[in-house]
């Protein structure tokens, strides 16, 4: 996992490269027509419209293509050719990649891995998806009021996401599955609903915190107290004003959290308590496959690569949003 | 709200109302603020009056409290903030109102331009949003009548090509560009009163100009009260009717600015006025300066607060404060035992020159550099 938190090694060249390089695409045309050398020799805008950083290139484009597929592949299960995910086809039970015209081949009871892969990642994006929406509205509410009202309000809710973090993520996760989605007679749905929630509860604080110290600081801006001059009402400067700029952080961290999530249902699964069996998900048939490692380490190796590419796609589209929100910062 | 709900291109109805109500009347503010260090008096006893479309400048050295005061008058101060004294507005007493009941004065009865137009505008979001949001608060316009008054005020304010800017986002235009665009939002609504906060300090000097024209011509215009709040003398001197020159939380002088200018009274605003460098001086002229700094607002000096820095200073300075007195022309106050351009400022001048007291001498060499260059 790529972890590169460099906030500030970005707009120091912004503003002030004496080399002009090319435009890029997304440069509108408009803005550098003659008329606006009132704007460019403010020497800011221009340079910040021009060395734009966070642009997706190759590696971006490789992460947008594979989460794209991978979504596309999930969305479009029931009408794909594939083979039903739980049948047990004889011929391929435990065979490697290719066997029989089965692509991915077939995991320890026949069952054709390519569909299972294809039908657990619906599960497994539906899970990482519903929960960072979770946090991110959550997490987005409770940051924004903590970090704009301060004082007694933010000593609440604070305390609430130290909370929440201080019990261990998985713990806290497993704990709430067992109480509340485990055993005879619970139906995949209530397991997935109570796997969505404890995970969403999980990434609250994260969001929360990453929120709260955005609004903090976005707050302490003139143009914070300008609207408020103008007679804006708090909520409309909290979600009007301060929200749209601290917006990005939020989608950059909530990027990652899917990620974290999607890992965690592995970690869930392997305890028992990840998304219900026969559904398929990628953290499960991870799960299913380990008692085999020895005679098919495909069964294990397939869902660990599709897990490894999505986590770095998300990571690193993640940090492309950081890194591109930076920029514009910097040019002002 | 409903006060708000007035259509916003007013100003030729709204001339001064003739009476004896003061459009702005600060009485004794103290503004402190609690810091772990100590009280802060960041305003300390300050009194002024605004007539309706009389400009007001208030001039100080950085820290002096001009920014506190202003925005004491607003009501928008940090809630470590600590504000006594009275103050009415259009004959409402204003201070000790909620931030709700603060809601229908702001944008429409009185509104700030911020000294910074790069940080003083959202810049994730368009030039015309930013200007009809305000609109859509405090008036009844549907879209396309808010969108029509923006690019008005945009025309308003000399902005060229306004359809344009309006869906342009902060960073596509220049500093000057931006404040033109702070200042149409700021009188949107049509206020009575407007806060100037430095609005020409983050500026190149050659825009500061424009934008000082343009607030004077709005001012001309709307019939509005200006306060103008510089550390610049030369800024406010051509713009304003009135002056007041504040120092370490309190006015020392004020008056109407012609009387200002040819009476000064208070050294410190001498030391001002002789530090403002003037173009039939030759060039390499030694600019005069003001030696030392303001004072520690947490614990001010105990007699007048120039005293340390003073060429006059004499004993009494230093453990008597000076109140404010009324000079011979009218409206025309200061603060000081010694007053410039007196026998006993003169005497004092003398006794300190003969002391050798070193920012006397300075103050007299300063002036001889000037002569001699």
């Amino acid at each position: 996992m790529p972890a590169p938190d460099h906030p500030t090694d970005a707009p120091v060249d912004a503003a002030g490269g004496g080399e002009i390089p090319e435009l890029p695409s997304l440069t509108p045309v408009s803005t550098l027509e003659p008329v606006d050398l009132v704007a460019a020799d403010g020497g800011v805008p221009l340079a910040g419209r021009q060395a734009r950083r966070g642009r997706l290139g190759v590696f971006g484009l490789l992460a947008v293509g594979w989460l794209v597929l991978v979504t596309l592949l999930a969305v479009l299960a029931p009408v794909l050719p594939l083979d039903d995910p739980d049948d047990n086809i004889a011929s391929i039970v435990g065979q490697g990649p290719g066997t029989d015209g089965h692509l991915l081949g077939g995991d320890d009871l026949g069952r054709d891995l390519l569909s299972r892969m294809i039908w657990g990642a619906r599960a497994s994006l539906l899970l990482g998806a519903s929960s960072v929406v979770i946090g991110l509205v959550a997490g987005g509410v409770l940051g924004l009021i903590a970090g704009y009202f301060r004082g007694g309000a933010d000593t609440v809710l604070s305390g609430m996401f130290d909370i929440l973090l201080s019990f261990p993520q998985l713990i806290l996760a497993v704990t709430l599955v067992t109480v509340f989605a485990s055993g005879e007679g619970t139906s995949a749905t209530r397991r997935m609903v109570v796997l969505i929630l404890a995970l969403g509860l999980v990434s609250i604080p994260v969001l929360a915190r990453i929120t709260r110290a955005n609004t903090m600081a976005w707050s302490q801006r003139e143009f914070v107290m300008a609207a408020r001059a103008m007679g804006a009402k708090n909520r409309q400067i909290m979600f009007g004003e301060v929200l749209p700029n601290v917006l990005p952080a939020m989608f950059s961290i909530a990027l990652l959290g899917m990620a974290v999530v999607i890992v965690a249902e592995g970690g869930l699964s392997l305890l028992g308590v990840g998304v219900q069996l026969p559904t398929p998900s990628w953290g499960n048939i991870l799960s299913e496959g380990r008692a085999d490692l020895r005679d098919s380490p495909h069964i294990v190796l397939i869902p660990t690569v599709v897990i490894f590419a999505t986590v770095l796609s998300l990571n690193y589209l993640g940090d492309v949003v950081r890194a591109r929100f930076d920029v514009r910062e910097s040019a002002l | 709200m409903t006060r708000g709900r007035r259509h916003v291109h007013t100003s030729a109805d709204e001339f001064p109302v003739a009476g004896d109500r003061h459009l702005l009347e600060v009485d004794d503010l103290h503004t402190h603020f609690r810091t772990p260090r100590g009280v802060v008096r960041a305003v300390d006893g300050v009194s002024l009056t605004l007539e309706r479309g009389r400009t007001l400048g208030l001039v100080g050295e950085s820290g002096c409290g001009k920014s506190v005061l202003s925005r004491s008058i607003m009501g928008l101060l940090p809630p470590s903030a600590d504000r006594r004294g009275a103050i009415h507005f259009d004959g409402q007493r204003v201070d000790g109102l909620g931030d709700d009941a603060l809601r229908d004065y702001w944008g429409t009865q009185m509104s700030m331009v911020f000294q910074d137009p790069m940080t003083s505008l959202n810049p994730v979001m368009r030039i015309g949003k930013q200007i009809t949001e305000s609109l859509e608060v405090h008036t009844d316009l549907d879209r396309t009548q808010a969108r029509e008054t923006a690019l008005a005020l945009l025309r308003s304010v000399h902005i060229p090509e306004p359809e344009r800017r309006l869906r342009q986002y902060p960073h596509e235009l220049s500093g000057g560009m931006r404040q033109r665009v702070v200042i149409a939002i700021a009188l949107a609504c049509g206020p009575k009163l407007l806060l100037a906060d430095e609005p020409t300090t983050a500026l190149d000097v050659t825009v500061q100009a424009q934008i000082l024209d343009l607030l004077q011509e709005q001012q001309r215009e709307r019939q509005m009260a200006v306060v103008l709040v510089s550390h610049d003398l030369g800024v406010v001197a051509g713009r304003t009717h009135d002056i007041a020159v504040m120092y370490a939380g309190q006015i020392v002088e004020q008056g109407p600015t012609a009387t200002l200018f040819s009476e000064v009274r208070m050294p410190y605003t001498e030391a001002l006025l002789s530090s403002v460098p003037r173009l039939e001086n030759a060039s390499h002229t030694r600019l005069a300066v003001i030696g030392g700094r303001p004072p520690d607002l947490i614990a001010p000096p105990q007699g007048c607060r120039f005293a340390p820095r003073c060429p006059y200073v004499q004993e009494r300075c230093r453990v008597e404060q000076p109140p404010l007195v009324e000079a011979d022309s009218p409206g025309h106050s200061y603060r000081c035992w010694f007053p410039v351009g007196t026998p006993a400022g003169r005497e004092a001048l003398e006794r300190n020159l003969a002391a050798n007291l070193p920012q006397a001498a300075a103050a007299v060499t300063g002036e001889l550099t000037v002569e001699a260059g």
